[in-house]
This record gives structure tokens, C-alpha cells and sequence, in this order.
């Protein structure tokens, strides 16, 4: 075939790729927001939620949410930046490392449901911390890691050698080359990991089931960390296929809008972060 | 960029810490409370089956009405979960819709009776068959009669939906309802009351059981032997396909624990909650 | 001067300490996690034979029949068929993103991409039990619409942020100066797409893909709504049929645990993660092979 022909084939089925990946969003989210959004009042945001009658909100659910979120990200992040760092500025080539690498790869296909009761066991049961938000967030770091360490080292990766080279002939130590060089540079990726991570640590619920529990604790924004802990997700799989409440479809609805709008806020400040970060 | 790193870098710390010293305070107010108040108090930790969980986040609901010192924490898992949790102490009741498992007899656990769960079979709208009898469901479960013509419907695939082998639910069919045959393997499984409607729901020529609470409109609910289930019905002996739900505790139940125990076995509970969540109350169980 | 050059070889010293620690903690919960499971899972082999366990298709617990050839049948299955077209899709996917598509149109598709995967598994599972199960059955005239089929479809859109996402980050680092000396030459725009920028960016391509299949394997809330979980080998893709992950979360909560039976879910995990070693070792020994070939 001729190139130029070959060339503009390509170029049309790549672009048909791109509007078919956008279109199927819109359908999907789309369905999901013109459902969900007019449930969205104030008091289904930040109201206790009520199994009795209709009208009950997902305040703790919110909250516990973004601490569960927060506390989790922060376990595994430090972790697997630590981790990453390691493998790619410092770690050889030896059967330890291509170990790690590969172990990281598998614990990526560990089923949810596995982590929910590895989790179970030995955080809720063994270690007594009951169904809390503190058992839920460590057995949620197990999920993020992999995609985390996996995507960080990538970034590092990706930082051309002749950066760090520049750094060290100019007398910079290895860790200053990697703090003020490497980091920055390979900050986008980081934070493409951060995002795929947190997002899929938002809809999660198999691992939290089992170990953040199915009720919220009674004080609305309890810091406490063996509070129990059941997250907007939960909450939608609980109202789905167990809750009895009469407007549970409704809650459902407005849970998935929710979802929705919180992990487009969050890549929108991120986005923002990211900007501002190459204008430095 | 150098500062930017070092400003979320040093955000993010203090929001750890300050996140770890909210929950310090939290649990230090939290036992200040436990040591000043008089009335009932505490923690109250219950995990187990699912098909109770709806009921006793009700309870819950009341309860903290009443009792504004105790925290009770549900969890779902599976019937078998929470008796295994209790039985080694990780919660302090194990909800359950089914007897208590055979190597946990002898650990000391203690049942308390809350509530008696039925059970409806539901088909598919277009579906035009509204009764069957005993025998015929254990035909349709079995895998012998496999087309609603055969009873008297349409003719059409019949599809049982329904749930997993370790349920409760369908333990109880199995007993009740199949009286210890077995159940055919080419059924679609979902795994909860809320999945197996749906699924029902969509599928033409679909039959399948529930919990009573969770048959809406949606679905076409079947007569037993002729026998639509109403409370009234399981009461007078007319409709056997229930079960019991249970809570078991390890030893008897102190403190905060028997208070909620109490409450959700009380009539003032039973009476005003238990019916009109779709389960029926313990007095109005037939006495065996 | 000299105060300050030993405190940051101190420093240096400290890091690289914290680092090792840091991948050895991963290690450790990774080492953890494996004796966990399979601690639990080959204790099945007490009750029941190797042989059985893998080549049987009978599985019955309550009969003593612990068969789980049906299961690993359907997980290869759900993940190939799902690969297979959620793959090339977001490796296409990818490359717009990252080299063709103008930035107003970037603008969009990147954050669309991440609300991909901010859906949770449950509502996936949801849309596709109401929605695409009847729809299923409709267009292709099935008894039920569950099967690998529908399951396979689901995933196939769950998986595209995990591939796009990690293949255009390797795309975009591709640097600009081999893709302008390759249009210099005389190259097409898909010339040099194919012929210098995708071999640059395999192992990134290979890296998102390989994740995008961990992701399909396992995945296990959506997968258990709409491939039926019915211990039958799937007679078409059509049929339902059962597949690991599905079948240790439908069983799991109630089955005793310690028991043969709940053992035995835990063996199905085993399998889960060496079948997923095995095709993450094969998948980079193909791509180690065609990059030495480029």
C-alpha cells in the first residue's frame, strides 16, 4: 500500500479511536451524572445516612472516604517511592531485584478479594484492630502499591541518564542528584501513578468489606482510626444488593455521581499542580 | 520547584501529623467518657450475615436514640464469618442465619434467637405461572423439569438465578424446600438477595428465591402449595419456607452488648421495626 | 566547607538506607502475602489430589469434589478475550493521546481517561447486569447473555485507562528529536509512529499492557455479576461459566475458614497469581525479544 495512503488510514482510525473512547465515557458517566445529580442536595452530602426511612445522607461515608483515601495513599506512597527509588537508581540487575519487580508485578493480580481477607486476618483479626478505617487503609496500601511502584519507577526511568550525569560531574551527591534532578523531572509520571492509584482506591470495595466493616461511626469526621470505617463505594454495594432502605436506588445514583465529581476534582488539581510544576 | 517539592512535602507531614493527633484525641476523649458517664456504655462489635445486616443497622439506628454512650459497629461477611469471629473474640456478636457450625460447638458461644427470616420464590414478569407446588420446585431446582410448559407456563427456558453454594438462604431451601437433594449446577449464581433480584429482573423465564424483605415490583413473587407467604401464613403453619436469624455471643452477654442484644430482641423493637422491614417477629414464629 | 561535605555524605549514607528499607518492606508484604496464601491453599492437597484439583471439572464441596479446572479455564479465558480487544484499543488509544491528538482534544481525553477508572468495579458490574446482559442476549439471541462474552466486553473497558494511561506516559518520553529526524528523512506521520516511536516506547507499551491483564485477572466485584458463576465449562462464549476471583468471592464469606473447602478457595488465589507470573514472565520474554530485534 502507499505510505501516504497508509498514512491517512492510520490517522483516521486513530482519531475514530479517540472519539469512541470519549463517547463511550460520555455514555457511560453521562448516564451516571443525569441519574445521580439530582440527588445531590447538601443534606445527602453531609447528613448521617438512616436505614429506616427515606432521606438519609452519606456524610461519614464522604468523610471516611477521603481519610481512608488519604491515610492509605500515604502508607503506600512513601513506600513506593522509597521502593522505586531504590530499584531504579540504586538496585543492580540481580535476581533481588528482578524478584521484587516481578513479586510487585504478581501482587498487582492478587483478586481484591484475596487482599480483603489477607486483610482480614491479619489486620482485623490478628493484630485486633477490628473493622476500623485503620484496617481498611492498610489493607487498601496492599492495592496500591504495585501500580504505584510500578509507574513511579517507569517515571525514574524515563529521566534521560545524561541529567544525572550533568548533576554529578558538578560534585552532587547521589541523593541530592535524585532529590533536585530526578524528582522533578520525573514528577508527571508520579503523579499519573498517584491519580490511576487513587482512583482505583476510591471505587474499591471487596478489600474494605471485609475490613473497614459496613457502618460509619456514629460522630460525623471521626479522626479516630479504629472507628469503623465503610467508604462510598461500600455504601453503594451495600444499598445495591443488601440495603432494604425505600430510596436506595436513589442513594445508589447519587453515590456514582458523587464518585464521579470527586475523582474529576482531584485530576483537576492535579492537573493544576502539574502545570505549575513545569512553569517553575 | 525546588521550594513546591519541599512545601507538599512538608503539608503532607503535617497533615499526617495532624491527622494521628485528632485520632490520639479521639481515643482519649473516648475513654475520659467511658469513665464518667453512669448509664450503658461502650463498644459493640458484630460482624455475619448479610441478609440480617439491614435489620440490625435499624436496630442501631433506635438504639443510638437511646443510648447516646455506645458505639456499634456492624459488619457483614457471611454467617459462617461472624460465627468464627466471635468464637475467637475478634467481635463481640456473630450474626447468623444458620445453625452454628459443628467445630465450633463447645467453644462456649451462646445463641440468641432475633428473628425469623423468610424466604420467596420469585420469577421473571412474563413469567404466567403464579403458583407451584413442592415437588414441582424440586423438579425446577433439581434440573429435571427444565421448561415452564411442563407446569403449566409458556413454552419457555426455565433459568434459575440464585445464590452460592455457602449462602444461607440456599441452605435453607436445601433443607426446607429440597429436603437434602441437590441442587442442578446449571443455575447463574449472584452473590446477594439485592444481585439475584436484578438479574431475575432481566432474564425472561427466570426463577430464583429471596429473602421477603427484598421481593418489590419488579419481580413476580410464586404461592408455595397455593400458599402466598404473609406473616399470618408462617404463623398458622401454612408457609414453611423461613428460617431463624441469630446472634451468638461468646458466654453471656455483658454490658453494652446485652443492652443492644436486649433491644433488638425487645418487643417495642420487634413490634414497631421487624415487620415492616420484610422479617417477621419472634412471637409470631410458630412455636415447635 | 568540610563540616558540610561530611554531612552530606552522611546524608547520603542515611538514604540509601531508607531506600533499600523501603523495597525491602515491599518485599516482605509481598513474601508475606505468598506464604499467606499459600500456607492455606496447600493444605487442600491434604484432602484432596493435585491431579483432581487441576484436571477436574467436577466441583461440588458438599460432595467432596473439589474440581477447579472450570474456574482456571474461565479466568484464562475472560483475560485473553479481554486483552485481545481492550489491548490494541488502548494501545491506539495511547498513541493518539500522546502524539496525534490536537491539545484542546488532550485536554479532554486525559482526565476522561483517569474517570474511567474512577468508576467503581460495582456500578461496571451493575450496568452490565442490567444493561448489557439483555443486551447480549438480544442482538445474539442466547439463553441468558451471562458468559465470557459479557465478562470479557466489561473488562475490556475496564482495562483501557490502566493500558492508555501507562502506554502514552511511555510514548510522550519518547524524545522529540528521533521522531523530527525521522519526518526529516522523508518518513510518513504512521512511518515514524510505527517504525521509531512505538519500538522506542515497548517496554512502556509492554509494561501497561501486562498491568492492564494483571487488572483483568483479577478483577473480581464486576467479573462475579455478569459471567453467571456457574461451575460448568463454558460450552460457548455465550454460555456462563465461572472463573477464579468470581468464585472465591461468591464462596468465601461463608465457608468456613480452615475447612477443606475454604482451603481450597485459597488454592484457587495460588493458582490465580502463578498463572499471572507465568504470563507476565512470557509477555516480557516476547517483548525482550522483538526489542532486540528493533
Amino acid at each position: 500500500m502507499n505510505p501516504k495512503t497508509m498514512d491517512k488510514i492510520a490517522k483516521i482510525v486513530l482519531w475514530a479511536v479517540g472519539v469512541f473512547l470519549i463517547a463511550l465515557l460520555i455514555v457511560f458517566i453521562g448516564y451516571m451524572l443525569y441519574k445521580g445529580l439530582p440527588i445531590l442536595s447538601l443534606q445527602f452530602l453531609f447528613g448521617m445516612p438512616s436505614d429506616i426511612e427515606a432521606g438519609g445522607g452519606v456524610g461519614p461515608q464522604l468523610f471516611n472516604t477521603f481519610y481512608i483515601l488519604f491515610l492509605s495513599m500515604g502508607l503506600s506512597g512513601i513506600v513506593a517511592l522509597g521502593a522505586a527509588i531504590y530499584l531504579s537508581e540504586y538496585a543492580k540487575d540481580t535476581w533481588l531485584t528482578r524478584f521484587i519487580r516481578l513479586s510487585t508485578e504478581s501482587l498487582a493480580t492478587v483478586p481484591s478479594i484475596v487482599l480483603g481477607l489477607f486483610g482480614m486476618v491479619v489486620f482485623v483479626d490478628y493484630l485486633g484492630m477490628g473493622f476500623s478505617i485503620l484496617g481498611g487503609s492498610l489493607a487498601l496500601s496492599l492495592l496500591n502499591l504495585p501500580l504505584l511502584v510500578r509507574i513511579t519507577e517507569q517515571s525514574l526511568r524515563a529521566v534521560p541518564q545524561t541529567y544525572r550525569e550533568a548533576s554529578l560531574a558538578l560534585g552532587a551527591t547521589k541523593w541530592q542528584t535524585i532529590r533536585k534532578v530526578v524528582l522533578p523531572s520525573a514528577f508527571g509520571g508520579i503523579i499519573t501513578g498517584i491519580m490511576l492509584a487513587g482512583g482505583r482506591a476510591i471505587g474499591e470495595s471487596a478489600i474494605l468489606i471485609f475490613t473497614a466493616g459496613t457502618t460509619v461511626s456514629r460522630h460525623m469526621g471521626d479522626f479516630d482510626v479504629f472507628a469503623a470505617g465503610e467508604t462510598l463505594a461500600v455504601h453503594l454495594w451495600y444499598v445495591m444488593g443488601i440495603g432494604l432502605v425505600p430510596d436506595r436506588i436513589d442513594i445508589a445514583n447519587g453515590i456514582g455521581a458523587l464518585l464521579i465529581i470527586i475523582v474529576l476534582f482531584i485530576n483537576l488539581l492535579l492537573m493544576a499542580l502539574q502545570k505549575k510544576l513545569k512553569m517553575v | 520547584m525546588k521550594n513546591l517539592f519541599k512545601k507538599t512535602g512538608l503539608m503532607a507531614m503535617a497533615l499526617v501529623l495532624g491527622a494521628s493527633m485528632f485520632a490520639g484525641c479521639g481515643g482519649t476523649q473516648d475513654k475520659k467518657a467511658t469513665s464518667t458517664a453512669a448509664k450503658v456504655e461502650g463498644k459493640v462489635t458484630a460482624s455475619g450475615s448479610t441478609a440480617l445486616l439491614p435489620l440490625l443497622k435499624v436496630g442501631q439506628e433506635e438504639f443510638y436514640k437511646l443510648h447516646d454512650k455506645v458505639t456499634i459497629n456492624l459488619s457483614g461477611g457471611g454467617s459462617f464469618t461472624g460465627q468464627k469471629q466471635v468464637a475467637s473474640g475478634s467481635v463481640d456478636i456473630g450474626n447468623s442465619d444458620v445453625a452454628l457450625a459443628s467445630d465450633l460447638a463447645g467453644k462456649g458461644l451462646v445463641q440468641h434467637n432475633l428473628v425469623g427470616i423468610p424466604f420467596v420464590f420469585i420469577v421473571n414478569k412474563d413469567v404466567n405461572v403464579d403458583s407451584l407446588t413442592d415437588k414441582q420446585y424440586v423438579d425446577i431446582l433439581t434440573g429435571k423439569i427444565t421448561n415452564w410448559q411442563e407446569v403449566g407456563g409458556k413454552n419457555q427456558k426455565i433459568t434459575i438465578i440464585h445464590r452460592a453454594k455457602s449462602s444461607g438462604s440456599r441452605a435453607t431451601i436445601a433443607t426446607v424446600v429440597l429436603q437434602g437433594k441437590e441442587f442442578t449446577n446449571d443455575a447463574i449464581i449472584q452473590d446477594s438477595n439485592g444481585a439475584v433480584r436484578s438479574a431475575i429482573a432481566t432474564t425472561p423465564g427466570a426463577i430464583g428465591y429471596v429473602d421477603a424483605a427484598y421481593a418489590d415490583k419488579s419481580i413476580k413473587v410464586l404461592k408455595f402449595n397455593g400458599v402466598a407467604y404473609s406473616i399470618q401464613a408462617v404463623s398458622e403453619g401454612k408457609y414453611p419456607v423461613y428460617t431463624t436469624g441469630r446472634m451468638f455471643t461468646k458466654g453471656e452477654a455483658k454490658g453494652a452488648v446485652k443492652a443492644f442484644i436486649d433491644y433488638v430482641t425487645s418487643d417495642a423493637f420487634q413490634n414497631k421495626n421487624v415487620e415492616s422491614k420484610g422479617f417477621i417477629p419472634l412471637t409470631k414464629l410458630p412455636k415447635k | 566547607m568540610n563540616k558540610y561535605n561530611v554531612s552530606r555524605i552522611r546524608n547520603n549514607k542515611l538514604v540509601y538506607w531508607l531506600f533499600i528499607s523501603a523495597a525491602s518492606v515491599l518485599g516482605l508484604i509481598i513474601v508475606a502475602l505468598l506464604i499467606f496464601i499459600s500456607q492455606q491453599g496447600l493444605q487442600t492437597f491434604r484432602d484432596v489430589s493435585p491431579i483432581e484439583f487441576f484436571f477436574s471439572s467436577n466441583w461440588n464441596p458438599d460432595a467432596n469434589k473439589f474440581g477447579a479446572l472450570i474456574f482456571i479455564i474461565g479466568s484464562l479465558a475472560v483475560t485473553v478475550f479481554s486483552i485481545l480487544v481492550g489491548g490494541p484499543l488502548g494501545v491506539l488509544g495511547a498513541i493518539f493521546l500522546a502524539k496525534l491528538a490536537p491539545r484542546w482534544m488532550r485536554n479532554i481525553l486525559q482526565p476522561a481517561i483517569n474517570l474511567y477508572m474512577a468508576i467503581p468495579s460495582v456500578v461496571y458490574g451493575f450496568i452490565g447486569l442490567t444493561v448489557i446482559v439483555p443486551a447480549v442476549r438480544n442482538i445474539f439471541g442466547v439463553a441468558s447473555g451471562f458468559g465470557i462474552f459479557t465478562a470479557s466486553f466489561i473488562l475490556a473497558i475496564m482495562i483501557l485507562p490502566t493500558v492508555i494511561s501507562i502506554a502514552a506516559d511511555a510514548l510522550t518520553a519518547v524524545p522529540q528529536v528521533l521522531e523530527e529526524g525521522s519526518i526529516a528523512l522523508g518518513a510518513t506521520y504512521w512511518q515514524t509512529i510505527w517504525h521509531i516511536v512505538l519500538p522506542t516506547a515497548l517496554p512502556g507499551i509492554i509494561t501497561g499492557i501486562v498491568l492492564g491483564m494483571a487488572r483483568a485477572i483479577g478483577e473480581t466485584m464486576a467479573v462475579q455479576m455478569v459471567i453467571g458463576n456457574t461451575p460448568q465449562l463454558a460450552k460457548s462464549l455465550f454460555s456462563p461459566t465461572s472463573t477464579l476471583p468470581s468464585e472465591i468471592v461468591v464462596e468465601m464469606g461463608n465457608t468456613p475458614f480452615g475447612s477443606v473447602w475454604g482451603n481450597s478457595l485459597f488454592l484457587m488465589a495460588l493458582v490465580l497469581l502463578i498463572i499471572s507470573i507465568f504470563m507476565i514472565v512470557i509477555v516480557r520474554k516476547i517483548s525482550s525479544y522483538k526489542a532486540v530485534k528493533i
